[in-house]
Order: C-alpha cells, then structure tokens, then sequence
C-alpha cells in the first residue's frame, strides 16, 4: 500500500474507533483531498464528521481548538505546507500553550496533518519545510512517517496523544508502496527514532534523517556499501528527537551526517548536531555534518533539484565526514 | 441582492439602467465593443494554449480562466493605467491585457522563476498564491496613495473562497476605517477548488461587505459590458473620495481549479451544460452579430489575432531559459549578505567537484531590484 491510502487508512480507523474523532479541512470531503489522503471518507462518515471548512487556516485551527475544549478530537488538515502560516498564530500561542496555562487542566488532543517537503514541481508555496518552527516551540508534538506502515500508525497514534500533534507528512513519497501490518503496531513509541540496519556489517558513519529523504539516504547508503557501511535513523519524530538511539549509533560509527530538505541554517539538524556533539565529543572521529536547503527562498521548480538533497549531496557529505 | 448585466437578460441577471449609463462612450463605439470581444476571445485561446501546454509538459499548472473572460476583460478594460492592479493566479492573464508580455507571464507557471514582471512598470502585481493576502496589500497601497494626495486607486482581485480569510476581511476593514480608494473584486465562480459558494458564506460575498460599512454591487460576470460598467461605478466611487467599494461578478469556472484538479468529483455535468449556455465569449459574439456590428471580416481579424496570441505564448515558452543554479542565490537580500556568500561558494566547489561547470559565481554584490540576473 501506498503512503497516501495508508494515512487515509489510518483516519478511517480513528473515525470508526472513536467519535469524538472529527476531521477537517479544505477540500477533504467531497474532493477526498487534493491528494485524495481523505478519499471516501466523508461519504462513509458524513458531513458532520468530516467537514469541508471555509478556506481560512487560521479558523480551521481556531475552531478546532474550541471543538477539542468541548471534548472532540480534531483532526485538521492543512493542504500544503506554505498555507500554514496564516494558522501559525493559533498553533503558537493558543495550541501549544493552553495545556501549560490551565496547569495542566486543560488538554488539547489536537492533530495537524501537512503535506511537506518539495520535488513534485509546484509551484511557490507548495515545497516548503517549515518544521523547524513548530519544533522550537513548546507545547507541540512534532512528526513525519516516512514509510506507509508509519503513515498508518503514527496517523492513530498521533490522533490518540494527549498532546496537539502535528504530523508533517512527505508528499513526494505518497504514492510510493510498502507492505503495512495492520494488526501489529510499530515497536518504536512516538516519540522515537529507527535505525535501519542495511545489514552493512561495521558501519563507519551514520545519517539522520526523516521524512522524504530517509529513502534518499538509503539509496546512497547503497551506493557508499562497496566501502563504508552506513546507519541509517529515520528520526520519526521531530520534537521530541530520539536523542539516545542517535548517540548509540554515533558511538559505534564515530561520524554523523545529517540531512533534511529544510533550510540548514537555524535548522533541525543544528540541534542534533549541537547534542550529539556535546553527548558524543570523544567519540567523534569528524565534526558532525549538515546537508539540507539553503538559505533562499525555495526556488522554482525547474530549479529545485539544486535545492533538495539528493543521493550525490547525501554522498558527498559522507565522503567529507569519512576523510577526516 | 439582484445580479446586474447589460447584455441580453437571463435567469441571473437583470439589466441595471444605471450600469448602461456607465457605457455611454462604448455602446455607440463599434471599435470599443470590437475591442472588448477581441479581448475576450485571445485570452479563450491564451488559456487554451497554456492548458495544452500544462497537459504537454511544458507548463508545470495553469489556472484555466474559461467561463471567466469577461471579468478579466471588463475590469481590466475598466481600470486607467495608473490604477494598480492586486491579482491572484486566477488573474494572471490579466497582466497580458496590461502588455506584460508572454515571456514574463508564463515562467511562474512553466516554473522556471518565482515571478516574471516588474509590477511597477505595467501596475499589476505578480499573482499571489496565498489566498486573500494581496487583499491587504491593496488597502495598504490605496491608503499611501491617499497619504500622498495622488489619485491613484487600487483593484483587488480574488475569488470568492478568499473571502473566508482573515486577512480579507482584516483587507476590507482597514479601507473601510480609513476610506482607503481601494476596490475589492471578488470573482464568484461558485467554487473554492470543490467547496460550494454557500458553503463559504452564508450571505452573498457582496453583501458581506456591507457589514464593514462598504457599498457594494452583484455584476453578471459572464456580462463583459456589465463588468466594464460595474468597475468604472467602482472606480468613480474610490476616486470621488468615497471609500472603499465592493463589486462582485457572478460566474462560473468551466474547467478544473488547475489542471491538477478532478472537477467531476464536485460538480454535475448538467450544471457545467447549463452554465456553458452562457459563455461569455459567445455571448458577445452574438450580441455583436445580432446588433449587426461583426463583419466577416471583423470575425476573421479578431480570429487571427486570437491564434497570433496563442502562437506567441507557445514560442515564448518553448524559448523560456533554463534556471541554474546561480540563481537561487541571487536577489535573496539587496544587501550583501555573508551567508547566502558562503552557501553559494560551497555548492559551486560542490558542483565543480561532480566535474561540470560551476555555475554559482562568487558574490553577486549588492541587487538594485532592478538589474538583470547575472
Ligand atoms: C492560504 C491558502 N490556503 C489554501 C490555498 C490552496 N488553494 C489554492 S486556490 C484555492 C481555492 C481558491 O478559491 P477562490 O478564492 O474562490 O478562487 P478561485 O480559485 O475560484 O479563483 C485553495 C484552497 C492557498 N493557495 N492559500
């Protein structure tokens, strides 16, 4: 299954599972989405549990907000990653923070799914990595499945947190297939990392990752396998960041490359390289390396194969790590 | 509200005397009216072409505009030349009926660059792809045009989605409050990609702008002569000092959101049947035929034109250069910037490494906003 109807999977579960689920967005009902992730799913559930909403994020995120204090559990979607910042303001200073201000009291089990990330050659606004924003502020839970069996169960698991989730999921790979276990859940919590084992024997470096690019990096750990063998961590979640599954592989291979499609500069792999550096100073046999976007706008999309990394920069970066 | 037209009434519409009077200087001017269905019908073959393009390739989306020429046609062909023009996607042919020519009209949506024109030099901004945002920016340009005494106006165009936005709303708030000489032109093409006018609003969009204190007019949209008039009343109003003002033109989109969009999945066949019955283009045709004011030879030029305009939009394309990599590190700042210096530096030793050229030359030095990409 792919990705897309794995997610939608994923909700179709959560709505049949439990009614205070409701789901909401622009677009979704009817049209099933604009990637028909919410196909079928206002016909098998109706209007009222599935709702078109006005196109207005913010209000989408408001109302949502007030739909959790009366005891729902939203699901909203935001249709692609740029159009969520007119929502920003709710998110920051109403989501995120309403748990702490009523002492706990108050609990905002609140779910915002995004499609993220570029390579599908939109146009602006469509290709963005904001998630270094809503990681930097307490109060929110921060996630990405990668793979179509996390699509499904982070999708139910997110929906069953305590906390508001936003999970930010990788358009470019929606229809990518993958077996899903429907009846087994992952073992890794919400919260935690995976590491891939390529079954490299001794590996000499490691790459974090998440999102679209944990199938690129494992596609260049292909490539590097003849000389080094790599760790592959899809990180899964984004806050908190599985900080300890990181160290372990850090302290068996001594190199650390991470890579994201966001810009680099103040982003997520700054924080990661911050923390294994001061968790791992000694065992590190070069400085932690960053690849990810630049600090430009996101360009056009005849231009954005520069911009998101691909197998060669993730390769590149490796060689740099392993020459020291 | 009743919608207003001007051309032949049908169920919609209502023939306002108050909006004929408003064309007066067209009505009797057979080279005005020829004019406005040449208009009409070289955007119907523009975006003809560029959906063929879109579908081809060549283009990475296009925001079809069948079924809604005749706003275009009519408020453009309504605003003067210093009136700056506030557009979103659905507008972009909009800037052809302002001489921005086809080479910078289409790298938006080819993808080959973020923007295209100099939105000063032709007094149309570059479509905003943010719902509802340009809305502001629009009542902000009027508010400075009224600090300075010009008689400067501004139009802004939006669907009738937008108008679910805050900052729309925050848009026709701050005009109202301040008299801004802004109009808001709000196309109502029934839909919002699949959601329903009415489940965007529950009263007309035109009369939501009575809430805000702003007088407002419901425009047949698929009336070229109805929208003309509707703007010019608009327009009139702004400059006499009035404050903001509200026109909406009710239409209707004939083919998908983009072409990205499956419309089957939202709207019947028999509603698109009932709505091609009023194709706007056609509808002046006949207006025009009937009132016996289109030669064959008219109907042969305005033809040619139609096909030379197409012809020049797949030209251009096909001769849109490539974006590089240098690029993306020019116009990031006006300033200098020591940052963008060294990412630009480190991907060019990182191309030059893969051993193709390196296309990322050192610093760029400080962008005028005007100069040419190096
Ligand atoms: C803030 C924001 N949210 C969502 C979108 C995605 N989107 C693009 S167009 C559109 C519908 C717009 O409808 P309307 O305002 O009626 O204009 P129309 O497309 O009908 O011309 C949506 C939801 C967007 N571009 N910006």
């Amino acid at each position: 299954m792919a990705l897309a109807p794995a997610i939608g999977a994923g909700l179709r579960r959560a709505l049949e599972d439990d009614e205070r689920v409701v789901i909401m967005g622009e677009d979704l009902g009817r049209l099933g989405g604009v990637f028909r992730v919410t196909d079928g799913l206002q016909k098998d559930f109706g209007e009222r549990r599935v709702i078109d909403t006005p196109l207005a994020e913010s209000g989408i995120i408001g109302t949502a907000f007030g739909m959790a204090l009366r005891g729902k559990r939203p699901v909203c979607e935001i249709q692609f990653d740029g159009f969520v910042y007119p929502a920003f303001d709710q998110i920051v200073t109403q989501v995120a923070k309403i748990h702490n201000r009523t002492r706990g009291l108050v609990r905002m089990p609140l779910t915002i799914r995004i499609p993220f990330g570029g390579g599908i050659g939109a146009v602006e606004h469509h290709s963005e990595s904001p998630e270094a924003y809503f990681a930097h502020t307490a109060g929110i839970r921060v996630v990405s499945p990668a793979t179509p069996s996390d699509g499904y169960w982070m999708t139910r698991q997110a929906i069953a947190a305590p906390d508001p989730v936003i999970v930010f999921e990788p358009k470019r790979r929606y229809w990518e297939k993958a077996p899903v276990d429907f009846s087994t859940p992952p073992p890794e919590p919400l919260g935690g990392a995976r590491l891939t084992d390529l079954g490299n024997g001794d590996a000499a470096a490691t790459i974090v990752t998440y999102g679209a690019l944990v199938s690129t990096a494992v596609e260049a750990a292909e490539t590097a396998a003849p000389e080094c063998g790599v760790e592959i961590i899809d990180l899964r979640s984004l806050s908190p960041i599985d900080f300890d599954t990181i160290e372990a592989s850090v302290r068996r291979t001594g190199r650390l490359v991470v890579a994201h499609e966001a810009p680099v500069f103040m982003g997520l792999g700054a924080e990661i390289a911050a923390r294994i550096t001061e968790r791992c100073f000694y065992r590190l046999e070069a400085p932690v390396t960053r690849v990810g976007g630049f600090h430009t706008p996101y360009p056009a999309a005849r231009a954005e194969s520069h911009y998101v990394p691909g197998v060669d920069r993730i390769l590149d970066a490796l060689d740099q790590v392993l020459a020291q | 509200m009743p919608t207003s037209g001007v051309l032949e009434p049908d169920a919609g519409s209502a023939t306002a005397p108050a909006l004929r009077d408003r064309l007066d200087d067209i009505l009797d001017d057979h080279h005005a009216l020829l004019g406005l269905y040449r208009d009409l019908a070289v955007l119907r073959r523009i975006d003809e072409q560029c959906l063929a393009m879109a579908r081809q390739g060549a283009l990475a989306l296009w925001a079809p505009i069948a079924g809604q020429e005749a706003v275009l046609v009519g408020a453009a062909r309504a605003a003067e030349r210093h009136d700056h023009l506030f557009i979103s996607y659905r507008e972009a042919l909009m800037a052809a009926l302002r001489g921005v020519p086809p080479e910078q009209v289409l790298p938006m949506w080819r993808g080959s660059a973020l923007g295209g024109w100099d939105p000063d030099e032709y007094g149309i901004t570059n479509p905003a792809i943010i719902v509802g945002a340009h809305g502001l920016h629009a009542a902000g340009y009027a508010m400075a045009a009224a600090l300075d005494g010009s008689q400067d106006r501004a139009i802004a165009f939006f669907g009738d989605g937008a108008t679910s936005q805050g900052d729309l709303n925050e848009a026709l708030n701050f005009a109202a409050t301040t008299t801004a000489p802004v109009v808001f032109f709000c196309t109502n093409n029934q839909f919002a990609i699949s959601v329903p006018v009415a489940q965007q609003t529950a009263v007309q969009p035109a009369q939501r702008a009575h809430g805000f204190g702003i007088p407002s007019l419901r425009v047949d949209g698929n009336d070229v002569l109805a929208v003309l008039a509707a703007t010019r009343t608009a327009t009139a109003h702004v400059r006499a000092g009035g404050g903001p003002y509200f026109v909406e033109a009710v239409t209707y989109r004939l083919g998908p959101h983009t072409t990205n969009d499956d419309p089957t999945r939202y709207r019947s066949a028999a509603e698109l049947e009932a709505w091609r019955a009023r194709d706007p283009v056609e509808r002046m045709r006949r207006f025009l035929a009937d009132s016996g004011l289109l030669t064959d030879a008219d109907a042969d030029e305005v033809r040619n034109a139609a096909d030379d305009a197409a012809q020049r939009y797949r030209t251009a394309c096909a001769e849109l250069p490539e974006p590089d990599a240098a690029g993306i590190f020019e116009h990031v700042y006006a300033a200098p910037h020591p940052l963008i210096d060294e990412e630009r530096r480190a991907y060019a030793d990182y191309l030059a490494s893969l051993g193709g050229a390196a296309t990322p030359a050192g610093p760029a030095g400080p962008s005028t906003g005007k100069e040419v990409p190096r």
